[in-house]
């Protein structure tokens, strides 16, 4: 038996995973370091999709024949299992299609509270009202608030961020205000893997009547995450980031919001009564899953959950920090390499990103590319957070359970290579 | 190395010492286009005397491929008239699509020939058209214009 303290066996951890055995370009060694991007999934959450569909497939809640019953107890077994691990009740999680529309579904919800019964008043934003969110977001967690605000005349607000890439939170007061209907903002960004203290803007929202809305995209696949503890209204994240399947993401939204909020999306499923002159409602989670769900996704989730479980994500919290305090120490040496973000691991998830001055990184990324070394090159869905940064692109490597510091000397190597091609070494 | 066959010299000088570079006046039409998954982008304006594109004078952040396909254009297209000019386009274009498939035409590509290799890579074929897609709508602006 292993206890949680024991560093990871992260040779025979790899070996779960077929993908990484495999060469790219004419032969190269895969070093896939962009999980951060979507993750890579154990036989486990193979296996279990492929038993799933090869013994229980059938359309959930919808039959009495044994099939049906017992793809039903698979669906709602993994819902359970996905509760347990962050820390929510069964009722409170949504299965979406990834955490794009979890985000969606609150925006659109609320923007259909202006004209549903009393219940829902606490949720209507109009003129005068403020919605906040932060230069950090993803454009999942910046769009659907833009958009609520254009649909309903309300304001929408930002946190600005310190030239290191934090949140500036000097003046919270300024920017949550008695206006204040929403604050959305990230867990832990996708560029920078930089930690936002949930408790001081938990704290800021409820002062003022405000719902939290948060991000948890990447935190949830890397470190230990209770909801119910963070005390934030909703939550949203993505399967194929944590070893899942993708076609699945999760929503959670604590019960009392979830049995006010409005449907989004309508159809089979989710109603309860339905005649010809209007509908009632199903109960959530129900209210919110309209249609035939993806099945095999949410198990595949939910072998997902278990594999991390296992593994245990307190171990996979402190080999990425590892892994991240490497990199940030390999890259800085490299003379021509500007870290974008911190450029400490305190407070941060698994995500370094950098530029190299002379070489575009499109370019960096091809080079890396050429050696093997998957890495995502751009703005990663987060623009803003490039401006604010001066960056116009970046690099970024992410990383997992199962990379290794042998990857991260990889990626230096790689850097400089890419410099050498480039002649700006 | 694969490495060489996509930034071939020919891209790589054109990179470091880029043809045509800068925004000038006078100018007919501008035209501004990114590359939405990288945030790479061009301004680039065109100057028309009758059919002939007689100046192209453009800015922008971008990788190797985008900024040397674009000082490639200049070369290709300034001094000629336009509808050779799309002719040269077309061709470009084709170029780009065909997944490093088809033989290029030296006669009409000239150094566009090098981005033979690029084309085997789909995710750098934006890149490569960047400037070429900014030319085609400062053309068609300038001639809405007239
Ligand atoms: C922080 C963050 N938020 C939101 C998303 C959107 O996730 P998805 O594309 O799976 O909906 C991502 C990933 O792309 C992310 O990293």
């Amino acid at each position: 038996m292993t206890t949680t303290a024991a560093p990871l066996d992260v040779t025979a951890l790899r070996a779960d995973f077929p993908i990484l055995s495999r060469t790219v370009r004419d032969g190269k060694r895969l070093v896939y370091l962009d999980s951060g991007a979507t993750s890579q999934r154990p036989t486990q959450v193979l296996d279990a999709e492929r038993a799933f569909l090869e013994r229980h497939n059938a359309a959930v809640h919808r039959g009495a024949h044994q099939l049906a019953e017992e793809a039903t107890d698979e669906y709602e077994g993994a819902r359970q299992r996905i509760a347990d691990f962050v820390g929510a009740d069964f009722g409170e999680l949504v299965f979406t299609k990834n955490a794009t529309e979890g985000f969606n579904l609150v925006a659109y919800a609320m923007g259909n509270a202006a004209t549903s019964g009393p219940e829902a008043a606490r949720f209507v934003v109009g003129p005068g009202d403020e919605i906040v969110v932060t230069e950090m977001e993803h454009h999942a967690n910046l769009v659907p608030w833009q958009q609520l605000a254009a649909r309903t005349g309300a304001t929408l607000k930002w946190f600005k961020l310190t030239p290191d890439g934090r949140l500036d939170l000097s003046d919270v007061d300024s920017v949550i205000t008695p206006r204040t209907k929403v604050v959305a903002f990230t867990h832990q960004s996708n560029v920078t893997g930089v930690i936002n203290p949930v408790d001081v803007l938990v704290a800021a929202a409820r002062k003022v009547g405000a719902l939290t809305v948060l991000d948890a995209c990447q935190s949830v696949p890397h470190s230990p995450v209770n909801f119910r503890k963070l005390g934030v209204d909703f939550a949203s994240f993505s399967g194929h980031k944590m070893l899942g399947p993708s076609g699945i993401g999760v929503l959670y939204g604590r019960r009392e919001l979830l049995e006010a909020l409005p449907p989004f999306i309508t159809g089979g499923s989710m109603i309860e009564l339905v005649k010809m002159e209007g509908s009632t409602f199903a109960p959530p989670p129900a209210r919110f899953e309209a249609g035939s769900p993806m099945t095999s996704q949410a198990v595949g989730l939910g072998a997902a959950v278990d594999y991390l479980s296992v593994v245990g994500i307190e171990r996979i919290n402190a080999h990425e920090h590892d892994l991240t305090v490497a990199a940030l120490e390999g890259l800085s040496s490299v003379k021509g390499v500007r870290l974008i973000g911190p450029s400490d691991a305190v407070n941060r998830g698994g995500a370094v990103p950098f530029e190299i001055e002379g070489v575009h990184p499109h370019d960096a990324g091809q080079v890396l590319d050429s050696l093997g070394i998957a890495v995502r090159v751009g703005h990663h869905c987060a623009w803003p957070l490039h401006r604010c940064l001066n960056a116009q692109s970046s690099v970024r490597a992410t990383f997992y359970l199962y990379n290794t510091l042998d990857e991260v000397d990889a990626l230096v190597d790689g850097v400089r290579e890419a410099q050498k091609f480039f002649g700006v070494a | 190395m694969q490495l060489q066959q996509m930034y071939q010299e020919i891209i790589l000088d054109h990179y470091k010492n880029p043809h045509g570079r800068g925004l000038r006046d006078p100018f007919d039409a501008e035209s501004f286009q990114v590359n939405p998954t990288c945030g790479d982008e061009v301004t680039l304006r065109v100057k028309l005397d009758g059919e002939i594109v007689s100046d192209v004078s453009y800015d922008g952040q971008g990788c190797s491929i985008s900024q040397a396909s674009t000082s490639v254009l200049t070369d290709l297209v300034v001094g000629r008239p336009v509808g050779e000019a799309f002719k040269k386009m077309d061709a470009f274009v084709e170029l780009m699509q065909s997944r490093g498939q088809i033989e290029p035409d030296e006669d009409v590509l000239e150094d566009g020939i090098a981005f033979a290799g690029v084309s085997k890579y789909p995710a750098r074929v934006k890149c490569a058209l960047l400037g070429w897609m900014a030319f085609k709508d400062a053309v068609a602006r300038s001639q809405g214009a007239a």
